[in-house]
């Protein structure tokens, strides 16, 4: 089982979660989120309109969803076709070993939980 | 000078003001939270932008005096007599009682001619350039706006010194040259490229639905320019028909999807408010209950159909403002009653006879096309400018016009703030 | 008594009562989110205190007979303020009370923008009371206290007597709080971390509007009558706001390359406040020129402000202190006598009101300064009171620390 952290534009949010169902994914949560990569940050007006800073507040969504080992590949295929646009910005994916999963209403464990 | 007259005006000018901060809730309420800011800008910067236009020379276009020389021109537009509102007399009524120009009605007249380009932004919110919609808002004001004021109003050629059409409070002066202007944006200016699907905030949405709703007892109340019986009557079918459409709007609702959406029924208020407008010094409030069903009824079907075409016209102003405009103009023609709408004024119900509704009809459909035409030129011509264009980059659409226009966020919450 | 004129002042007031809760708006969307609620309950409660304090005392202070500096105490507890209008009256008497009451409230609260998000709540309640009755009160009658005595006497405030024009209270008012303010600034000191970014646009836009709905009242209110002069001063003061936030947008444009709301919304404020004192005194064109000084003078104003050591947060003085100025000044300029109905000012000729406008900003300034000062200083030295938030409480945030609140919350817990 591993789970998958996607950070990718807002806007493809709707794009990213109906590839995930085609790819057969039942679950997933995200959140708006905001932080910088290699775009430096946004530039933003501060005071009264006589200044700008650059705030490391870009908005992006943060996707976590949690999926059986076969479907890696299906999964992080859906999600980069429904967010790349080639420009700096578009996101990235982290992948990570998960330990176990427990259902809360029927105690399921492991695979059978996902 | 009366002073009550005075007073009522002063007031119902306040409260046309703060329709357009209303309109700017309301507008945002409904958009995407990225571009929250720059809709409520493009309201807000109509009021300063349209003020100053208006005191320079849009009041003297739209109320001078008739230019004359030529019967080509003669009922088309006022003349250049009042210039940066020199020598205005504050004056109102003549000696017979009846309204002389000038007066009270320049502020009054004022926030209407600021509501009316504030409607058109939800056509193209999202996308639109803000630079060139200020430059878009004079132009509109000059060769728009004040010439169809005058038409109806200034003593031109479709008000009571001409067609004798019934525009009580801007039927056809705001919200059918606004619903014109917003389809021929919505096509210039072309689709949202990701248009989302929720608003992103309700109560935005009602707090501007009600502040309008209260602004709108000023505007028609206000329409009959004095504290008298029409004052009274236009209140009250104002509140009937906003209160009807909202209703019908709702159960219409209920009965297609199983709820009654709050964006829904706040949208049905300002259908039955834009159609009571042309209606209400004519109608009673039996008149003011149709006029409701039918803007609540009409209008949300206008809505359904609307947004089955490549139109994207993204807040419904046409559906709402140009559809709901023209029914009340029509039905002003069907429901006037004599007893209200004064000497010899009767509509389709008193007369049996059609020529009312015919007058209404021709007169709201010319206004229709004339606003599209020159719209469709003035905003075919900024796109072509260099510097100016109608749309803004699509990487910048996606960013939000918020950051892109006016280096804001509508909410910040983090800590490091 | 006249139903017409009446029917306005009575709108009049109920429109300049709303600007408190606007202007709660106003500074609430530009501090952030944790000091939300504690901004709005600064201006809220100036609407609670001063009415009490303008009804027991405040108002026999400023329009009591007294002197040409202060009232007396004949009107206390409203006493001797007949319920029924006399012969020529044109609005009740208690009306006029009720309006100028709604002057009061919001000036004091115009001044909560220097210390906000570390000013004791405790603290500023006692202040109110004393900032009203010291300060306030004294300038007020300065301006406008005109009696009559039984023996034909006149007892009027000095500055009236000079003859100083400011018709809806660019003086008394703005000057006013932007001095208090400057002193406040001063003594409660730099916030230890004073943020970039407001919390909420909207509602800075929000609170600029019913500000601006509410100066409709405040200032063509101020003609007390439905009449020429009350229709002028609406004209003018919308043609001025208007003016000015359009310079202040086109000012920041270039700047930055963007128009942010705040700026404009922030010159809207800038040229509703100079306008203010010249309501009753120019023409449309004057307004203009008023409007484009303020969103210049303004502009610059808060820039080089924003370069001093002096954290002034929310801009009062920039704003209210210089666009009132400004205002003052403007008037002695652009008064026009077909409008004043006897006042000349520059521009027809008459030097002279330029000085005696610039007598009455100079006497304003320092007392407000000398006597915000005093009481502050002791404010801050009373075992118990202070002026500051204590360290913690200012990181926590005071909406959590003060009121026990939050402005919003979505967590799934509630």
């Amino acid at each position: 089982m591993i789970k998958i952290e996607a950070i990718f534009r807002p806007e493809r949010v709707n794009a990213v979660t109906d590839s995930l169902v085609a790819a057969g994914v039942t679950g997933f949560h995200y959140q708006n989120i905001t932080g910088q990569g290699q775009q430096q940050g946004v530039e933003v007006i501060t005071g009264r309109g006589s200044q700008t800073a650059t705030r490391s507040a870009v908005s992006k969504t943060l996707l976590v969803t949690i999926v059986s080992n076969d479907k890696k590949d299906k999964v992080v295929d859906a999600i980069i076709s429904s967010t790349r646009t080639g420009g700096i910005g578009d996101g990235k994916i982290f992948i990570s070993e998960v330990s176990d999963i427990i259902r809360v209403r029927t105690g399921e464990t492991g695979e059978e939980a996902i | 000078m009366d002073s009550g007259h005075t007073a009522w005006m002063l007031t119902a000018s306040a409260l046309v003001f703060f329709m357009t901060p209303g309109l700017a809730f309301f507008y945002g309420g409904l958009v995407r939270v990225k571009s929250l800011v720059n809709t409520i800008m493009l309201s807000f910067m109509t009021i300063c932008v349209v003020t100053i236009v208006w005191t320079l020379w849009g009041y003297s276009l739209a109320y001078g005096p008739n230019v004359t020389g030529s019967p080509l021109i003669e009922g088309f537009i006022g003349n250049l007599s009042v210039l940066g509102l020199e020598g205005i007399r504050w004056e109102p009524l003549d000696s017979e009682g009846s309204f002389g120009g000038g007066g009270v009605d320049v502020l009054f007249q004022m926030m209407f001619a600021i509501i009316t380009p504030a409607l058109i932004t939800g056509a193209f919110v999202e996308r639109f350039k803000f630079s060139t919609y200020l430059i878009f808002t004079i132009i509109w004001i000059t060769v728009v706006y004040a010439p169809v004021a005058h038409w109806v109003w200034g003593g031109g050629w479709i008000g009571a010194d001409g067609a004798g059409a019934l525009d009580f409070a801007g039927g056809i002066v705001i919200h059918i040259t606004a619903g014109a202007a917003a389809v021929a944006a919505a096509l210039l200016v072309g689709k949202r490229t990701n248009p989302g699907l929720q608003p992103n905030n309700v109560p935005y949405v009602i707090l501007g639905a009600a502040i309008l709703w209260f602004g709108w007892f000023g505007f028609n109340g206000g329409s009959a320019l004095l504290a008298d019986g029409y004052a009274v009557n236009a209140m009250l079918v104002t509140q009937i028909s906003a209160a009807t459409a909202a209703t019908t709007w709702g159960l219409i609702g209920l009965f297609t999807t199983g709820k009654i959406s709050g964006v829904g029924v706040a949208t049905g208020a300002i259908a039955g408010l834009a159609a009571v407008t042309p209606a209400a010094g004519s109608v009673n409030p039996l008149g003011a209950l149709a006029i409701g069903l039918g803007a609540g009824a009409i209008c949300y079907f206008a809505v359904e159909l609307i947004h089955r075409t490549n139109l994207d016209d993204a807040l419904d102003v046409f559906a709402v403002h140009g559809i709901g405009g023209l029914w009340g103009c029509i039905a002003a023609g069907i429901f006037a009653v004599e007893s209200i709408a004064g000497d010899g004024i009767k509509g389709l119900i008193q007369t049996g006879s059609f020529e009312q509704v015919w007058i209404q009809a021709y007169t709201a459909i010319t206004v229709l096309i004339y606003t599209f035409v020159i719209t469709y030129v003035i905003l075919f011509v900024l796109d072509k400018i260099p510097g100016l264009g109608l749309r803004v980059s699509e990487s910048s659409e996606n960013q939000g016009l918020d950051l892109v226009e006016h280096g804001e966020q509508a909410e910040v919450n983090d800590g490091a703030n | 008594m006249d139903s017409g004129h009446t029917a306005w002042m009575l709108i009049a007031t109920a429109l300049v009562f709303f600007m408190t809760p606007g202007l709660a708006f106003f500074y609430g969307g530009l501090v952030r989110a944790k000091n939300l609620v504690n901004t709005i309950m600064m201006s809220f409660m100036s609407i609670a205190i001063v009415s009490i304090v303008w009804v027991l005392w405040g108002y026999s202070l400023a329009f009591g007979t007294g002197n040409a500096f202060i009232g007396d105490f004949s009107h206390l507890g409203l006493s001797g303020v007949s319920f029924t209008s006399s012969e020529g009256d044109d609005i009740p008497p208690l009306l006029f009370v009720a309006f100028q009451m709604m002057f009061a409230v919001i000036t004091p609260a115009l001044i909560t923008g220097a210390f906000a998000e570390r000013f004791k709540f405790s603290t500023y309640l006692i202040f109110l009371v004393l900032w009203s009755t010291l300060v306030y009160s004294p300038i007020t009658h300065w301006v406008w206290a005109s009696n009559t005595l039984a023996n034909g006497t006149e007892v009027n405030g000095w500055l009236w007597d000079l003859g100083a024009l400011d018709f809806a209270g660019g003086t008394v008012i703005h000057i006013n709080a932007g001095m208090a303010a400057v002193v406040a600034a001063l003594l409660v000191g730099k916030r230890r971390n004073p943020g970039l970014q407001s919390n909420n646009v909207p509602y800075v836009v929000l609170g600029a509007a019913i500000l601006w709905l509410g100066w409709f009242g405040f200032n063509a209110g101020s003609a007390v009558a439905a009449n020429d002069s009350a229709a002028n001063a609406f004209l003018v003061t919308s043609l001025a706001a208007s003016t000015a936030a359009l310079t202040w947008g086109v000012i920041s444009h270039l700047k930055t390359g963007k128009m942010g709301a705040i700026g404009v919304a922030t010159g809207a404020v800038a040229g509703l406040v100079a306008i203010t004192p010249a309501a009753g005194a120019v023409n449309a064109m004057g307004s203009l020129a008023i409007g484009f000084g303020a969103g210049f003078i303004c502009f610059f104003a808060v820039e080089i402000l924003h370069k001093t050591n002096m954290d002034d947060a929310l801009d009062v003085f920039a704003v209210h202190g210089v666009g009132g100025i400004w205002g003052a000044i403007a008037t002695g300029i652009f008064a026009l006598e077909s409008i004043t109905g006897g006042t000349k000012g520059l521009i027809e000729g008459n030097v002279e009101q330029v000085g005696i406008q610039a007598v009455g900003v100079v006497a304003t300034l320092a007392y407000s300064g000398i006597v915000s000062l005093i009481i502050l200083f002791i404010l801050d030295k009373i075992p118990g009171l202070g002026l500051r938030s204590s360290e913690s409480d200012e990181d926590i945030g005071l909406d959590l620390a003060e009121h026990g609140e939050q402005a919003t919350v979505q967590d799934g817990a509630n």
